[in-house]
Formats: structure tokens, sequence, C-alpha cells
């Protein structure tokens, strides 16, 4: 199903950094690559992104130590850095989903108002 | 809060280690990059076509490190850092500035610092032991004066009786100690070695938490009336230096006062006792004291004072309760110990003392109040010092920012804000007192260890703390940053203030903006002639003290060595003492090289004192008066001129009547109109005492007894009912061939045409020839009149640096101000002398101008200066604080030298070729 680059929807920075949290909620730890991979599949190629912002995420999430990091080997056998959630990262998951509920709400509300004036 | 403070401790962890980071982030991305290409691969596409879209997938590789690598930095830190590189590249483009500002700075840091290291360890600093916020110090109010007796050396306020009556009554301490200074001597013959003894009372160490280094220390078991030879306490500092830290110096014996002691134990590193300024070598029980003095000791006496007290509060008391405690207690003690030897109405002031307490946690000192006013004249000059030095050199910042001033108009005009350009410029000011601060502490350190070895107290080195702890590193800290915004602030506010439009303009010139700049210069140089003056006029203030202490008329010729003979562990009987010391004297006299040789109990200005008041025909005199006991050739070996009569010879014999010679202070006072030959005097002294009758037999000069500022020692002579203002003191002589109880140490005056070292070395056998097993100590009583001067002679050559280190750096600054402004009057200076203006004229314009400044100064360096030679008064001699020659003296040598600063502009703006000038 592939879709015209137009279409594609941006990620927002605090979007992406809650995706990659989840993520790593659902899936334990994983590499740059494999939360790329997971996101993609989950978001059926919906969502475009350019994979290095990934990156910049997780240094987001490490600089508030909301994850862990340690180096492992891959499964080729690469050396690779594995990214963990970590105990305050969970709690703040919990924030952000119920947060994310909320605004998502307001949005579905303040758009179908606006749909039928 | 937490969140954020969580990102700013990681950020400067990932900022510490980014080149890192970034290498591993790389790594990933490259590693990412190969899997993506390996996918594409297996879904059928060229190698090449692969790596292709895998990048596109990937985003650019640069941009994300980029991205990351600005995550991982502190704006701040980047920029402060980049500040720092320029400022060392610019400082290190422009190295006089660089060196003279940091020297001065160095300079001026250090001495503060020195000078607050000082009285950080007099004063601030707690003892090195547990919980020293809890100790109490016990006193009697108005430090006790008025109490009657004999008193030891120091400031021991407490008798022994009067201690035992305090410790069985008071409730307020969970423990409380007692102890007494002693000096003992630790040779086992001969000439005698000096030791700095401490007596304790059994909880001594308990009390204070102090724990043994090596043995045991004293414990209430050790501390027991009648305990005979008990066990000594060395201090780590004696058994490193004497035993050279060997734990067999342990069960071995020492020798104090030619007794034998067991070493049980060494006391903790660091401990030096509880009186800051003096640490002690050996510490023995309290009951070790009558052995030690002998037949006549302290304990048990009622009119000896030589105790202090300190204690440990309770827990549940506080220091408010424990006074009105020891208060309450105070007339029972009080009463229940008064001396049997006090006359009745001694006894009514004795029973009207109260007890005091009061913090002992910063430690109990003599020092400290000896030494109050000096360190904080020194202090203050220092802080001037520094003070004089930022207005330096925000004048030469200020000078150094309108050279770049075409830098910073250009770095405004493309767009850098005022802020960020006011930042740079205190980075450079931070620098530049940094290193002076750093070049301060190491001065620091060696400037205090000089101050604290020039202040010598007695025999006892003094001791001070000196490791600088965190108040010196927080003072020097807060001296940089002060010194950094002083110097640094307003001139970075005034060179970005220009409009650089003006500035930038090729020809034009900026008037008001340059007005403003040489309006601040020209403040600044008044700031720094009002300083100096108030540090020159110091200066020679303490030196013409210094000068006129020097010519003081001692009353005898202070270059006599002196002999001390102790004929304790002699077999000499008291009764024949008189005797063996005629004898050492006469036997001195033959020694090769000797002139004359006399004994004496007490040598002028060695500290030793003894007082009392007379009785006159039966009526009891106003006033006390010091009375020595010497040998008939005393007067002719001290040089002290007999005016009438005669000295003491063989006709003053214990068996004749008892006869004195007194000096003309004493004739003065007492004998005002008649003749004090052939008068006679009484002591007054408690009754049932023998009250023997003196015939005064001769009359002498005045000489110094006490001290060289005689008029000061009342406040020191703490058994003096009565001050006296004149120069010298009424001294009453007696003959000790009369005494038929001398003391067992005495010394021996010696006047000789050899020097110390050889006279040693032939009397020293001689001594011992006349009393086998006498211990003998030499001095030079000159020495104790450079240590009665040492302060005086310390703060006139410190004053003195300062002063002329004051006048330098005015006169820099001046020189520099000048030099600017002339620069800056170059077109209308060219305009005059084209006009026709001599030479002369333009000097003197600019003489005038700096005349000006200077008057401006003066003026109010001579407001500053008059309350602070008034804060300074009792640090003066023979001279009012407002001395009129010396505030002329300083003020024209400051001026003189300011003028000759000036001259050089001066001249060089009237040598200024005029076409030259107007063609700029």
């Amino acid at each position: 199903m592939a879709k015209g680059a137009g279409e594609r929807t941006d990620v927002l920075q605090g979007t992406l950094d809650l995706m990659v949290l989840k993520t790593l909620e659902t899936m334990g730890p994983l590499h740059g690559y494999g939360i790329a991979r997971r996101i993609e599949q989950m978001s059926d190629d919906l969502l475009k992104m350019n994979e290095g912002t990934v990156y910049a995420s997780l240094m987001r999430l490490l600089q508030r130590r909301w994850i862990s990091s340690s180096w492992g080997a891959s499964e080729n056998n690469r050396r690779a850095r594995f990214y963990a959630i970590t105990a305050s990262g969970r709690r703040q998951l919990t924030k952000e989903t119920e947060n994310w509920g909320r605004i998502a709400g307001v949005m579905a509300r303040l758009l179908r108002a606006a749909e039928r004036s | 809060m937490w969140a954020r403070l969580v990102l700013i401790v990681s950020r400067l962890r990932f900022a510490w280690s980014r080149r890192r980071v970034d290498d591993e982030i790389r790594g990933e991305l490259e590693a990412h990059l190969a899997l993506l290409a390996d996918r594409y691969v297996h879904s059928g596409m060229t190698p090449e076509e692969a790596r292709l879209a895998a990048r596109r997938q990937l985003g650019s590789v640069r941009a994300i490190r980029e991205e990351i690598y600005d995550m991982n930095s502190l704006p701040f830190l980047d920029t402060t850092a980049q500040d720092l590189r320029y400022a060392t590249r610019l400082l290190r483009k422009n190295p006089t500035f660089a060196l003279v500002a940091m020297l001065t700075l160095a300079l001026g840091i250090g001495a503060n610092a020195a000078v607050f290291q000082l009285v950080n360890a007099l004063r601030l600093r707690s003892l090195p032991v547990d919980r020293p916020y809890e100790l109490v110090s016990v006193g009697i109010d108005q430090h006790g004066k008025g109490r009657v007796g004999r008193g030891y050396a120091g400031r021991s306020i407490f008798t022994e009786p009067l201690w035992q009556e305090i410790r069985s009554q008071q409730q307020a301490f969970s423990s409380l100690f007692a102890w007494g200074n002693g000096g003992w001597d630790l040779s086992t013959e001969g000439e005698v070695v000096f030791g700095r003894g401490l007596y304790v009372s059994g909880q001594f160490f308990d009390a204070l938490g102090v724990r043994a280094h090596a043995g045991r220390l004293l414990t209430e078991a050790d501390d027991r009336k009648g305990c005979g030879s008990p066990g000594a306490v060395l201090s780590y500092a004696f058994w490193q230096a004497r035993y050279g830290g060997n734990p067999g110096a342990i069960g071995q014996t020492i020798t104090l006062d030619r007794r034998r002691f067991d070493v049980i134990g060494v006391a903790q590193p660091g401990f030096f006792g509880v009186e800051v300024g003096r640490a002690f070598d050996v510490a023995l029980p309290l009951c070790a004291e009558p052995l030690i003095r002998g037949p006549q000791p302290a304990t048990g006496r009622r009119d000896a004072w030589w105790l202090d007290i300190i204690g440990r509060l309770k827990p549940d008391w506080t220091l408010e309760r424990a006074q009105s405690h020891v208060a309450g207690m105070s007339p029972d003690i009080f009463r229940a110990t008064v001396s049997p030897s006090y006359k009745p109405e001694i006894a009514k002031a004795y029973t009207s003392f109260t007890l005091t307490a009061t913090s002992a946690a910063t430690g109990v000192s003599n020092l400290r109040n000896a030494y109050a006013t000096q360190l904080w004249v020194l202090l203050g000059a220092t802080g001037l010092v520094l003070l004089l030095t930022c207005a330096n050199l925000a004048n030469l910042t200020l000078a150094r920012s309108s050279a770049r001033g075409r830098e910073i108009a250009v770095r405004l005009a493309i767009g850098a804000s005022r802020r960020r350009i006011v930042r740079q410029l205190l980075t450079e000011s931070a620098l530049v007192s940094g290193l002076g601060a750093a070049g301060g502490l190491l001065l620091a350190r060696w400037i205090s260890q000089t101050l604290v070895s020039v202040l010598k107290l007695g025999p006892a080195p003094v001791f001070v703390d000196l490791t600088p702890d965190w108040r010196v590193f927080a003072f020097i800290v807060a001296a940089a940053v002060l010194t950094c915004l002083l110097f640094g602030l307003s001139p970075a506010l005034t060179a970005t203030r220009r409009d650089p439009a003006a500035t930038l303009d090729p020809g034009g010139r900026s008037p008001t903006d340059r007005h403003q700049a040489a309006r601040l210069r020209r403040a600044l140089v008044v700031v720094q002639v009002a300083l100096s003056i108030v540090l020159v006029v110091g200066a020679v203030l303490f030196a013409r003290t210094l000068r006129n202490l020097a010519a003081v008329d001692l009353g005898f010729d202070p270059r006599v060595v002196l002999a001390s003979v102790d004929l304790r562990r002699t077999t000499v009987p008291p009764e024949a003492r008189a005797g063996a010391f005629a004898a050492i004297a006469a036997r001195i006299r033959d020694v090769p090289g000797v002139r004359d040789a006399a004994e004496t109990l007490i040598v002028p200005l060695s500290g030793g004192d003894w007082n009392s008041r007379i009785v006159k025909g039966g009526v009891a005199q106003e006033g006390d008066v010091h009375f020595n006991e010497v040998g008939g050739h005393y007067f002719r070996v001290m040089g002290t001129p007999l005016l009438a009569g005669r000295s003491f010879d063989d006709r003053d014999r214990p068996d004749t009547v008892r006869t004195a010679v007194v000096n003309e202070t004493f004739a003065r006072r007492h004998f005002q109109q008649v003749d004090p030959i052939g008068q006679t005097f009484q002591m007054d002294l408690p009754p049932g005492a023998p009250q023997p009758v003196y015939h005064i037999v001769g009359l002498v000069k005045d000489a110094k007894y006490l001290a060289v500022r005689e008029e000061r020692t009342a406040a020191i002579a703490r058994f003096s009912a009565r001050e006296s203002s004149s120069m010298f003191l009424p001294i009453a002589y007696l003959p000790v061939s009369q005494n038929t109880m001398p003391p067992p140490d005495f010394r021996i005056v010696v006047r000789a045409d050899v020097p110390l070292a050889s006279l040693t070395r032939a009397l020293t056998p001689a001594i011992t020839e006349a009393a086998p097993g006498a211990a003998v100590a030499y001095d030079a009583v000159a020495n104790y009149i450079d240590a009665l001067l040492v302060t005086e002679r310390l703060i006139a050559w410190l004053s003195g640096f300062f002063g002329v280190l004051a006048m330098v750096i005015a006169a820099i600054g001046l020189y520099g101000v000048m030099s600017f402004l002339v620069t800056r009057r170059r077109t209308e200076i060219g305009v005059r002398m084209a006009l026709g203006a001599e030479p002369r004229t333009v000097i003197r314009m600019v003489l005038a101008d700096s005349g000006r400044l200077l008057a401006c100064g003066v003026v109010i360096g001579v407001g500053l200066a008059i309350p602070a030679a008034r804060y300074a008064a009792s640090l003066l001699y023979g001279l009012p604080p407002s001395d009129a020659a010396s505030f002329g003296l300083g003020i024209s040598a400051l001026v003189l030298v300011s003028l000759v600063a000036a001259w050089i502009p001066a001249r060089r703006a009237s040598r200024l070729a005029p076409a030259a000038a107007l063609r700029e």
C-alpha cells in the first residue's frame, strides 16, 4: 500500500519520543534499527520518517534517564547498543499515555465541532 | 525541578564525553545503514540501489550527528570556554598588562588572605576536638580584676581550691576540666632545654574527645592528690620532633625539671591544647604540680592563680542557662575559698566576684586579645591595597577597552548583543583575577608563616595552625570575584555603551562617549589617590612610632647577657641561696671578657613583676610600687646611674636594718619635697606577716620595668590596683643579701666585651663550679626589647611596604590617565601651540589638571585617614593620631611622586609638533 510522499504524516518530535518509549516497553531491550522496524510495522508504513531521528529521540530519552543503554551482540552477531526502558521511563509513559488520550479526545471533539459548523 | 536537575547532570555527563558519544552514534548509524541495505538487497535490489535507498530512509548521517552533538552541549559552558580561549590569546598578546595585573592582584589578594588566615586561625577556627560548640569556658567577671596573690604566666584565672569547689558544685557540665601552663626543663644536667608543659585535670583528654595516637592518655585515675610521680603524655608534634615518632618512647622516662616521669602515651595528631597560639609538648596531671614546683606549690593555695577551666555542656543545657547557673553559685564558692592572707577589704572584693560562662568553641587565647587591634589594622590596610589594585586595574582595563573600541564597535554593529560583549570582557577580567588569586594563595601561605614567626610570645614559640581551611578558600574566592567585578564591570559597561557608528566613523569622534570614559578614569584616579593617602599617612605614622620607641630612654643599657640559674636540684639549702648567688656572680666576674656581673630577681622587660602598695607613716599609699631584689653591682651592670646615696654592699646583711634603693618616680611620688635618702617605708602586707621597715639608702635614675611603653602596662599588669600613666613606674630595689629565703631560681646579669655564644661556653663551667648541679639558661636582655617591639616593627614594615606600593600604583594611575587625556587633547593642544602657546603653558595646563585630581584625592584621603588613624591610636607612640607633621610628610611624598608621574605626559604634550597634531 504505497502512498505518495505528500500523504505521509510528519512525525512530531514529542510523538516520536512517546512511540519509542512505548516500543521499548512492549518489546523489551532493542537496538535503534529494531525500534525503527517496529514503528514502521505498527504504522503500516503510514508514518514515514528519517529513521536517523530515532537516534536523536533515544538521546533525548537517555538524557532524561527514561531509558538506559548497554552494549550487546545483535542478531547477526555485530556489536550493537541496546536500549531499555527504566522505572522512571515507565512512569513517564503512563503519564504521557493519559495525556495523549486526553489531547486526542479534545482534538477529536474540536475537529468534529468545526466540521458541523 | 528534579527532572531539570537530572537533565543538567546527564547533559554535563554527555558533554564531558561527547567525542566518544559521537563515535558511538556514528557506529550505530552505520550499522543501521548496513542492516537497511541488507534488507533491500534481500528484496532484490542491486547493492548500489540498496545503499542509496537505505541512505534515503535513514536521512543525513551528518545532520543527525550534529543534532545529537548540539543536544549534548551546554551553550553556557561552550561560550565560556570560547571566551576564555579568546581572553588567553589577548593576554598573551599584551604580556605587560597581564603581568602587572596578575602581580599586583596576587600581592593584594595574597596579603589579604595571609592576614585573614591569621584572623581565622586566631578567632574563627574551631578547636580540633569533638563537638567544639559544646565547650564553655568558665571565667570571672571583668577578668577577675583585683585578684590578689601570686599569678603565673599566661592568662590563668583560677586557684586550685576554687577549681575543686566549682567542680564539686556545678550541675551544668557533663564534664569539666582545668589546666595550667608550665615551662619545664627537659635537660638532665647543665644548660636548660625549655619545654612547653601543660598541667591537666583527669578529665581533660576525655572531655575534649582527644584520642591516644599511641599508648594511653591521662584519666581521672591518674589525677589524684598526692599521686607522686605520675605518667606523662606527649603531644604528637613533640613525639615526632624529639623521638622521631618512635613507638618505643612509650614506657621510657622523660626528665622534667630534673625529675623523671614515665611516658605513657601520645595524643592524637593536630591536637595542640585548648589555648590558641600556644601548643604543648608534655602534659602531666594537676597532682604533679607540687612535685615539679617544689617546696612552694600552688596546689592548695587560695591566692595562687594558675588554672583555667573549660566544661562540656550537658545535652539539654544552653549557654544562657549555664551562665545563670555559675553566677548563682558564685557567692558560696568565693566565700568558701577566701585566702587567710587577705585583708578585709580585699576579701570583700574577692567574695563579690561572679563566675561567667562563655563559648570556648574556638578555644581561648592570649594572643587573640593581645593582637586584635593589630590584626584588624593589618586587614584594613591590606583591604585598602586590594581596593587600590582594583582601581588601578579598572583604569588599565578601561584604557585597553578604549583601544579596542573599534573591535567592540564592529562586533556591536554586526549584531552582537551588548550582554554578550560585556560577558566576554568580564571573562577576561575573571581570568586575570583568577590567576591573581592563584598567585595570592601561594603568596598567602608564605606571608602568614612569616607573620607568625615574627609574632613571638616570650620563650614559647607561637603555635598557630595555618592549614588553609574552607574559610580561607572562600575568602580568596570571594576576593577574586569581588576584584573581578570591581575592576571589570564598569569598564565593560562603559566600553559597550559607545555608539558604534560614531566609533567606526574614520575621522569622527564621539565626544559624549569619550567624555564618559574619561570621567570614569579621572574618578578612579581620585579614588586611587585617596586610598594611597590613607596608606601612606599610616606608613609614616607607624614608622615614626617605631623610631620614637627605638629612641626611648630605657634607663639602662640593654646590651646585657642574662644567665638564669636554678638551684632546685642542688644541695644548696634555702638559707644559703643568697650567698650562693652572690658567689656565682663573683665567680662570673673573674671570667675573662666579663666586665661586671650582678644577681637580680627580676630582669627588666622580661615580663616578671612583683608589686605591692607601700605604707608610709602607718598610712597605706595609693598606687602600686614595683619591687626588685638585686645585688650590689646591679646598677653598675645595667648602667643605671646612682643619683644620690649608695648602692648595696656588705653592710646590708640579714641582721642589719632593712635597706632599699628607690628610683626617681618613687621619690617624686612618695617624697615630693623631701630628700628620700634616710626616709622609711613598709610594704602593705597581710596582717600576721613580718612588717619590716625599709630605710632608703640610695636614689637611682628611672628605668623601664615592665615594658618599653610603660604607660600601656596598666592593662597588662592584672594585679595593679591603680594604673600609672607616667613613662616610668615607681621602683624600689631591695638587697638580695638581706633575704634569708630567696627563691631557688635567680638571674645573673652580665656585662661583657665578648659575644654571647663564646661567653656562655665560659660561663657554664664557672657557674657549675660555684654551684654543682645548677641548671642554667642564657638570654640577652636586648631580645626582650626586640620581642616587646616586634609588633610595632612588623606593622611599621608592612605599612611602609603597603605605603610605597600604594604610591607607585597611584602614580601609575595618574600617569596613565594624564597620557590618555593628553592624547585626547592632541588637536586642541596643537591648535593652542599653533596660535603661539609656549611649551611652558602647555605643561602648566596639564599639571594643573593633574593637580585638580590630586587635590580631590588628597581631601577625600585625609577625610578617610583621620578616623582610620584614630582607630589605630593605641598602636601609636609619641605622636597623636592626627599628627600634622606625619600627615604633611605623607601628603607631600604622594603629591611629589604623582606630579613627577604627571610631568612625563605633560612634557610630551609640550613637545608636540602642532602641524602633525593638526593634520590628524
